[in-house]
């Protein structure tokens, strides 16, 4: 009895394949949307632990010589003294038209993290060669293309980590191919250094202790877009699971008759139950193990542009190729049985309430009345209300998060009662029948389509949010790039006398030079750092203040004000004329607050003058240089001045390469985009093709009236276009208020700053002829099935009795 | 594999150490040996020369291992072995800086009863973070260093000795009561039927005192030890997979050491040397000792017998050996067994095994 049930239950789905076909391409296609987010993420924060574990060589405090580079000697006493500190050498070497960056380190002591990988047997390089001459170079596979049949190199073995122009090679083979004759640049300290260890004067008085260069900066700024991925994985799940929840619910409606038969025949309720339950988890295992695969396909294509963008950004070695991980696997079968029991609840509760003789006849989406979409908007504006409740009582994350999904789950279920209400003042307004019966019918069908539409209303509205912020986040990023590299070329000076011959070579030969001295001190005593600046308009141009009076500036440079980062504004609730402490009994009043993204500490700026006043022992080493021609310049400054390479950093070019790296992951964002709005339109190609096979019976009197059918199908075109455009008026307000909790809630209570928002009217309506575009798609099908249906099966409608 | 592999792939060459897949792996390596030079029978070990590195060898070490007890007789075992290896021969002045084609790594081992400590240290030749001088005695790698304190008539007389890792340390006296033994033929041992042979001498007479510092706390310690020098550019031959190796401090004064090489493809090659309490050593070919694996252990690693019968007939001896702590397992580069074991049977004592070729 049982198998026969089940063969009978699951014979509806070989007669519908289209219907198998929709609920297995919509929960896998959820599936893979959410998983594919997960393993992008997953992958990311691997990156990020590995990363903070492995620390590239500016990860390392390290110890220089102001005086020139290190005796060996040096290296040897330090180590026999307990200091496990690594030797680096580098310097550029020219060879053929290749200015090459040859980076030297010890393989036997440096850490795992530091060493290039890529020896192996593809290679034909045995680990010995390192150490052997001529050596092994690693380099990218760009930079071996451009050295291939140039001598005098060692080895070249190519590793796509590495960043083009760069070789990473052995100590020794560094030292003879840049002539180093037995010198280093600089110890990198080694973390985990024995407690009882002699104090560097002892063993090394020349030496001073340089901290590791900051690398959490903008890796903060990272956790703001996968915040934003996470949040699109779970939209895109939300919508999938619309389509799969409209193909069961119809399944189960068609199948009324053979519930009715299997239960007259003797099938215990529970028994069917249980069937229809296992079936439901089977179809979900099936369409599971799909949307894995399709998700590892979408993450895999998705993760090269993340990876560059972590590498670029923020010099993590990471690997663009996907580990494909079990238990993630394992959890995007469980999200694809969660979501299909979610979607199927409803159908499942109906059959078990279903009297044994009940009317066979299908409710096909029972008209919803007026009153049940009253009570669901009222759903939806208590589940908008309760959103702001939470984020207005309780602070954190989880409190914007509620936010987020009580708004956007809030106004979907809103939206069919918005819906109803354009339609009726539409109807109200219309002239003549048939525009009356148009408006009417559109109505008519809404309770049929309102499922499709909510699922478009969230795409639309994740989308706008979404690429709000991104596009926000884009404008602020390049102005916070701007105002923190305002200068072309820093350099930083081997010692005070270097630095004033610095200053006296560089005056002749650039626009200005800035300095950048900065004292660590603590900030209404909480770990802090000031800076003094010159007065010099750069500042006043590029540097965008969140909080500024016309007196701003000439206070910075009259030393009678202080600029704070928006960290510490935000923390001590600074604004203009408060009171800012700068240690030591040191205060200033506060002139202005500047933006300063991914930045976890307070910091603030004062006039140079200033801070010499109070701290006239500052480090006057590093300087930012304005000019022209920064390349020409940077030469010189290696060539003709002699400055070391590792002094120099040119941030216009950094500029540039972080720019186009956050360009490759707006596409990602823009491919998700896409693809979560592809899924909206799948949803409503679902509920149209529903909906045609039972509107025959509501056509045929209208076509019997005169109208033709291409005309019908025309005005079902034209409905299904007038109805994508309101779900888009509604969207558009949603969106911006997603965008609003994203940046001013959200980044708030993740981050401590706020992402000013920006409006982009223009990608609004690219948006919103992409949606009618997808519903017009959507329509077209089943159009094309009324436009060719046999006049002789209009008016089978009229012989039937129906 | 990164570069830092380099050096478990050079250092697995160790003759004693070898396992067969490394040993035919490398077949680079095969050919550079015929730049070495090698062992021969009669040629005479000299003092204090002999204590220092032989750079025109592919690989040596100077390998200490103690027995020691705290006052209140719990047992502890201490290992410190500085290994040398070349990349390629070196004859004449050794090359000074980076070019240098020595690599030096130490091993330091501490175990107690229920546990045991293990650390590494790696370091190039011809830069000074690591060597051996003769005279004065002195081998070092980093901050650890065995060095002459200057008493007695040897180099190897008297010794300070000390090691550490991130969470243990010891610095110990040596005391030598006994004179320098050399193994198989005048210091020739032979390592297989095929000929291969390294140079092999020991002190085995030390007395030692001095402190351990563990987690729980420092102990002060006494008891004997034992310190081998080796030298050699013959890897095993290629059908030998590993080694078990001991050295015994019997109640009675004399000593004992043997080894058995593991043959894939035959029965073990063994040799053995015992050591009258004067010191006057008796060398013993293949077969005079058996060493037979009684109770194994599941290590972290690899399941290593840590229960041995050793059985001499032509010394009436008949012995059992019981790790003190089964599970001296040594997570280095390449990893081994290294622990303090006790002696039961015909001659009761104290001594130490080291079984290498059970990993992988």
């Amino acid at each position: 009895m049982r198998r026969a049930a089940l063969a009978a239950l699951l014979s509806h789905w070989r007669r519908q394949p289209l219907q198998l076909f929709t609920l297995l391409a919509g929960l896998a296609l959820a599936t893979a949307l959410w998983s594919a987010v997960q393993a992008i993420n997953g992958e990311a924060r691997r990156s990020y632990d590995s990363a903070a574990a492995t620390l590239g060589i500016s990860g390392y405090a390290s110890l220089t010589d102001p005086a020139g580079p290190i005796p060996i000697a040096t290296y040897a006493a330090l180590r026999r003294g307990g200091w496990t500190v690594t030797p680096v050498v580098e310097g550029r070497v020219l060879r053929g038209e290749i200015r090459l960056n040859v980076v030297g380190v010890e393989p036997l002591t440096a850490p795992d993290g530091l060493l290039p990988v890529g020896l192996g047997s593809e290679t034909g390089a045995a680990p010995l060669d390192v150490l052997r001459p001529p050596g092994l170079g690693f380099v990218a596979p760009e930079t071996a293309d451009d050295l291939a049949g140039i001598a005098d190199l060692p080895r070249l073995i190519t590793d796509p980590a590495i960043p083009p122009g760069r070789m990473f090679t052995d100590v020794g083979t560094a030292d003879a191919l840049l002539g180093k004759a037995g010198t280093i640049d600089r110890l990198l300290i080694l973390p985990d250094q024995p407690a009882n260890r002699p104090p560097l004067e002892t063993l090394a008085p020349g030496l001073t202790e340089v901290p590791p260069q900051d690398q959490g900066d903008i890796a903060r700024l990272t956790d703001s877009f996968h915040l934003n991925l996470t949040a699109f994985g779970l939209l895109s799940f939300a919508v999938g699971l619309f389509i799969v929840h409209g193909a069961i619910g119809l399944a189960f409606e068609q199948r009324r008759p053979m519930f009715r038969t299997l239960r007259a025949l003797g099938l215990p309720a529970r028994t069917l139950l249980g069937l229809l339950l296992g079936e439901v988890m089977l179809l979900a295992l099936l369409a599971g193990g799909i949307g894995i695969g399709l998700g590892y396909l979408i993450a895999g294509a998705l993760l090269p542009d993340v990876a560059a963008t972590l590498r670029g950004l923020y010099g993590a070695q990471v690997r663009g190729v996907l580990a494909f991980d079990p238990l993630w696997a394992l959890a995007g079968l469980g999200i694809a049985q969660l979501g299909a029991l979610i979607a199927a609840a409803h159908g499942l509760e109906t059959v078990r309430r279903m009297p044994l003789l009940a009317s066979a006849q299908p409710r096909a989406w029972a008209t919803v009345s007026a009153r049940a979409l009253r009570r669901q908007a009222l759903a939806g504006a208590a589940l908008v209300a309760a959103g702001v409740a939470v984020a207005l009582l309780a602070d954190g994350l989880i409190a914007g998060f509620a936010l987020l999904g009580g708004l956007l789950l809030g106004a979907a279920l809103i939206l069919p009662r918005l819906l109803a209400a354009a339609l009726g003042l539409g109807a109200r307004l219309a002239r003549g029948p048939l525009a009356q019966w148009f408006w009417a019918d559109t109505r008519q069908q809404l309770p049929g389509l309102s499922l499709a539409l909510m699922s478009l209303m969230l795409a639309l509205a994740t989308n706008i949010g979404v690429s709000t912020m991104v596009s926000s986040f884009r404008l602020t990023f390049t102005g916070w790039l701007d105002q923190r590299l305002v200068s072309d070329l820093y350099v930083t000076a081997r010692s005070e006398e270097d630095a004033r011959a610095l200053r006296a070579w560089l005056a002749p030969r650039s626009d200005a030079v800035l300095p950048i001295w900065k004292v660590d001190t603590p900030l209404q005593g909480a770990p802090g750092e000031v800076y003094g600046i010159v007065d010099h308009r750069v500042y006043r141009d590029l540097w965008p203040l969140l909080n500024a009076t016309p007196d701003t500036w000439p206070a910075v440079y009259e030393n009678r004000g202080a600029l704070v980062n928006e960290q510490l504004a935000r923390r001590e609730d600074l604004s203009p004329g408060d009171t800012l402490s700068l240690g030591g009994g040191w205060e200033m009043p506060v002139a202005g607050v500047y933006s300063d993204y991914g930045n976890p500490i307070g910091q603030a700026v004062v006039g140079l003058p200033a801070l010499l006043d109070r701290h006239p022992d500052v480090s006057k080493l590093r300087y930012g240089i304005l000019t022209s021609d920064p390349t020409t310049l940077r030469r010189a400054l290696v060539e003709d001045y002699g400055l070391p390479e590792a002094n120099l950093i040119d941030h216009g070019r950094l500029k540039a390469t972080s720019l186009q790296i956050f360009e490759r992951t707006f596409t990602v964002t823009g491919a998700l985009n896409v693809l979560t709005l592809s899924v909206a339109g799948f949803a409503i190609l679902t509920a149209l093709l529903t909906l045609s096979t039972m509107r025959l019976p509501q056509l045929a009197p209208i076509w019997a009236l005169g109208l033709t059918r291409r005309r019908l199908a025309r005005l079902e075109i034209l409905r299904t276009l007038a109805l994508a455009a309101l779900t888009f008026v509604v969207a558009l307000p949603v969106g911006l208020l997603l965008a609003w909790c994203l940046l001013a809630v959200v980044n708030v209570e993740a981050f401590g700053w706020r992402l000013p928002m920006f409006v982009f009217p223009l990608q609004w309506a690219a948006l919103l002829g992409l949606s009618l575009v997808a519903a017009a798609i959507a329509a077209a099908l089943p159009t094309r099935k009324l436009a060719s249906t046999a006049p002789s099966q209009f008016l089978k409608v009229f012989a039937d009795e129906r | 594999m990164n570069a830092k592999s380099s050096a478990v792939a050079l250092f697995s060459l160790l003759p004693m150490l070898a396992g067969p897949a490394v040993s035919q792996g490398f077949a680079g390596l095969g050919t550079d040996a015929e730049g070495f030079s090698r062992p021969s029978l009669g040629t005479d070990l000299s003092f204090p020369k002999d204590h220092g590195a032989h750079p025109d060898f592919r690989i040596e070490w100077w390998y200490l291992t103690a027995n020691l007890s705290a006052s209140d007789g719990r047992d502890y075992g201490i290992q410190w072995t500085l290994f040398r290896s070349a990349v390629a021969p070196e004859t004449g002045t050794p090359t000074e800086g980076w070019q240098s084609p020595q690599i030096w790594m130490g091993h330091a081992g501490l175990t107690t009863p229920d546990a045991h400590f293990s650390a590494e240290r790696l370091a190039r030749g011809g830069i000074g973070q690591a060597g051996v001088l003769a005279a004065p005695f002195e081998a070092w790698i980093d901050d650890w260093r065995m060095a002459a304190t200057g008493d007695g008539a040897d180099e190897f007389d008297a010794l300070s000795l000390t090691a550490s890792g991130p969470d243990f340390s010891y610095d110990l006296t040596l005391t030598a009561t006994g004179p320098l033994v050399p193994h198989g033929d005048a210091g020739y041992s032979v390592k297989s039927p095929q000929g291969q042979a390294s140079y092999y001498y020991s002190q085995p007479f030390y007395e030692i005192a001095g402190h351990l510092s563990l987690p729980d706390g420092d102990v002060e310690v006494t008891g004997h030890g034992w310190l081998d020098r080796e030298w050699s550019s013959q890897p095993l031959s290629e059908t030998q997979d590993g080694w078990d190796w001991i050295s015994l401090h019997f109640d009675g004064g004399a000593k004992l050491m043997g080894f058995r090489l593991r043959d894939r493809e035959g029965a073990p090659f063994t040799s053995a040397t015992w050591i009258d309490p004067d010191g006057t050593p008796t060398p013993y070919g293949n077969g005079a000792l058996t060493l037979t694996p009684l109770e194994e252990t599941e290590t972290s690693a690899a399941t290593v017998p840590t229960v041995w019968q050793v059985e001499m007939p032509g010394r009436d001896l008949d012995v059992r050996l019981e790790a003190i702590n089964p599970q001296a397992w040594m997570a280095t580069s390449f990893p081994y067994w290294e622990g303090p074991v006790r002696v039961t049977g015909s001659h009761p004592g104290r001594g130490y095994l080291e079984m290498t070729g059970y990993g992988d």
